[in-house]
């Protein structure tokens, strides 16, 4: 019986039937092609997930410990430079750490730092632009004044400020960089919501009897996704970065963790006599920055409708 | 059977428009002044040309806008959302269908959902209950099972209307609002959305009030007439009256505006031309 009754639902396209399937997959078809066409897309994404894995698998892929202090081997240069040698690939820093491991695990505080700044600012930024673009009226200028004036101070150092005002650490630098990154994610969403507001679903949902919070979350918020997905992901790279330079200027991540930017402030004392310190960190952030930036534009791309040729 | 379902007495709508630093702000007259009662089972069409404040009065009978003054009944029941709000019960008896089926379905919910909204907010059916009321009416209005799980994107624009007619039905409404429900459909789609709304309209008892500018619709469909200009309504009378016998200057000018298509019409029509075209060509004013 049970199994007839899942069969009739199916058949009709109810939960699990193949006609979803059908559809959902024919959707996410039609996003791969679209986002195929743009071959620096595809290359980022193949480099984040690259990114991805070793982060995920750093403790299988890394030869040494982050933190482990080789005696004897300061400063010792990348293979492929005289005095160089297989243990350490990438060379070791100024107190005998390798650099490889180093670059490794840091993959893993960035994109935590990504993932958490993301999260936190699209999840604060998207609710306060609903309400913003919803309600209209004093409320909304009241909230749009004050994101103008977050933004009309260099993001840096806002960033700067909080976390001196907080305490420097990443996780302060992590929710600093958010509140500066959110009032983009804000205007965003005000402006999405202000154009889906005025049409005629919004109006029938309101004559079925629907609430505001109901016509906020369930009605107009999943017509307004295209332009956060794609803004969620360049704020990722943008995250990374800021977080990158707080760590070099001392008020992110504090030594020893292996993030990138810390690396680069730990090892600016031997720009001139050892560059594989500072080259390597360097590297890691310009790609995994680039590389997120490629695949945001390839979503823009395949998101907005108005690029698609039917 | 005369039961009254709708009556509105001197209703008016005004809007306030702009109210700058410089510039006063005006006042637009959108409604003016608008009486009338319409019985169960019974359809009261409104005609008028763009701008004459048809779909403002459906918003008022909606229970969208608030009327500026005058009195709204429904069921009898003096109804005033500017103060007293509105009560779901109240919410769930008038139930509009707009104009264009691309605009009017969430293009992100698929049509079991959009079925199934209105009992979701209104009631506290169980889910399997609210799904065999949705399938019911989906096949009610010429939909198939099979499309319970479809998005809108994948209609037609004359399934699509027939999915809103649907969702408004979802409530066992007393009284439907049509604004303009088939101008965006093409003739032969607007021929079945009429047929199957008269229809339901048997088999629901419903009582209609089609807001329309095409006149052939109007013939096809209404029982009663309103004629709408400037806010005004300067006729109002059962079809036959309207149509055999118009009493405003408007409401014939209106009439003749109808374009006809039978050969002596179209015979007349070019005569006329030949007769203007020798007239020498006018002067450029500057």
């Amino acid at each position: 019986m049970v199994t007839n009754a899942k069969e009739a639902d199916a058949a009709i396209g109810l939960e699990g039937g193949p006609a979803v399937d059908a559809t959902r997959r024919a959707m996410l078809y039609e996003f791969w092609y679209y986002f195929r066409q743009n071959r620096g897309a595809v290359l980022g994404l193949c480099i984040f997930l690259l990114i991805v894995l070793v982060a995920i698998f750093a403790p299988l892929i890394a030869p040494h410990s982050p933190s482990a202090q080789v005696r004897g081997s300061f400063l010792v240069p990348p293979v492929w430079q005289a005095g160089g040698s297989w243990d350490f690939i990438l060379g070791t820093d100024a107190v005998g750490r390798d650099i490889l491991s180093r670059l490794i695990y840091g993959a893993r505080f960035s994109l935590f730092v990504g993932l958490v700044v993301v999260t936190l600012s699209v999840i604060s930024g998207v609710i306060i632009g609903l309400i913003a673009g919803y309600f209209r009226g004093t409320v909304d200028t009241i909230i749009m004044r004050l994101m103008d004036i977050i933004l009309a101070f260099p993001s840096l150092l806002l960033a700067l400020v909080l976390v001196a005002v907080l305490g420097p650490g990443l996780f302060n630098a992590m929710i600093a960089i958010a509140l500066v990154l959110q009032p983009h994610f804000v205007r965003l969403t005000r402006a999405a919501v202000m154009a889906e507001k005025g049409r005629d679903y919004v109006m029938a949902a309101k004559v079925a009897g629907a609430g505001n919070i109901r016509l906020m979350f369930k009605t107009i918020l999943p017509n307004c996704t295209a332009p956060l997905i794609v803004q969620g992901t360049l704020s990722f790279s943008t995250a990374i970065l800021e977080a990158a330079a707080l760590g070099f200027l001392g008020m992110g991540a504090q030594p020893p963790t292996p993030e990138w930017g810390t690396m680069l402030a730990e090892a600016r004392e031997f720009i001139l006599r050892a560059w594989w310190v500072v080259t390597f960190p360097g590297l890691a952030i310009l790609i995994t920055v680039l590389a997120i930036n490629l695949v945001g534009d390839g979503l823009r791309d395949a998101l907005d409708p108005k690029l698609k040729r039917s | 059977m005369s039961e009254i379902v709708l009556e509105t007495r001197e209703i008016t709508r005004d809007y306030h428009i702009g109210g700058g630093l410089l510039r006063q702000g005006r006042v637009i007259h959108a409604v003016k002044g608008v009486s009338f009662k319409l019985e169960k089972g019974r359809t009261l069409a409104i005609v008028g040309e763009s701008g004459c404040g048809k779909s403002t009065l459906a918003r008022m009978i909606t229970m969208i806008d608030a009327p500026t003054s005058g009195e709204l009944f429904i069921d009898g029941e003096k109804v005033d959302i500017s103060r007293n709000g509105l009560t779901p019960e109240l919410r769930r008896k008038v139930q509009i269908v707009f104009q264009n089926p691309y605009g009017s379905l969430n293009p992100r919910q698929k049509v079991g959902d959009v079925l199934m909204e209105p009992l979701v907010i209104n009631s506290d059916l169980p889910a399997a209950e609210r799904r065999d009321r949705a399938m019911q009416m989906l096949t009610k209005v010429g939909l198939a099972p099979e499309h319970f799980n479809r998005y809108p994107h994948m209609f037609s624009g004359g399934q699509r209307q027939r999915i809103a007619i649907a969702r408004a039905l979802m409530l066992n409404p007393r009284l439907l609002v049509l604004d303009e429900p088939v101008s965006a459909l093409d003739l032969s789609v607007q021929a079945q959305v009429l047929n199957l709304l008269a229809d339901l309209q048997d088999e629901f008892g419903l009582t209609y009030v089609f807001i329309s500018h095409d006149l052939s619709v109007v013939r096809y469909i209404a029982d009663e007439v309103m004629v709408m200009y400037f806010g005004e309504a300067v006729e109002y009378g059962t079809r036959e009256e309207v149509f055999s016998n118009p009493k405003h200057e408007y409401t014939r000018t209106l009439f003749a505006a109808t374009p006809r298509a039978t050969p002596e019409s179209i015979r007349a029509r070019l005569a006329r031309k030949v007769q203007k075209a020798p007239a020498p060509p006018q002067p450029a004013r500057a």
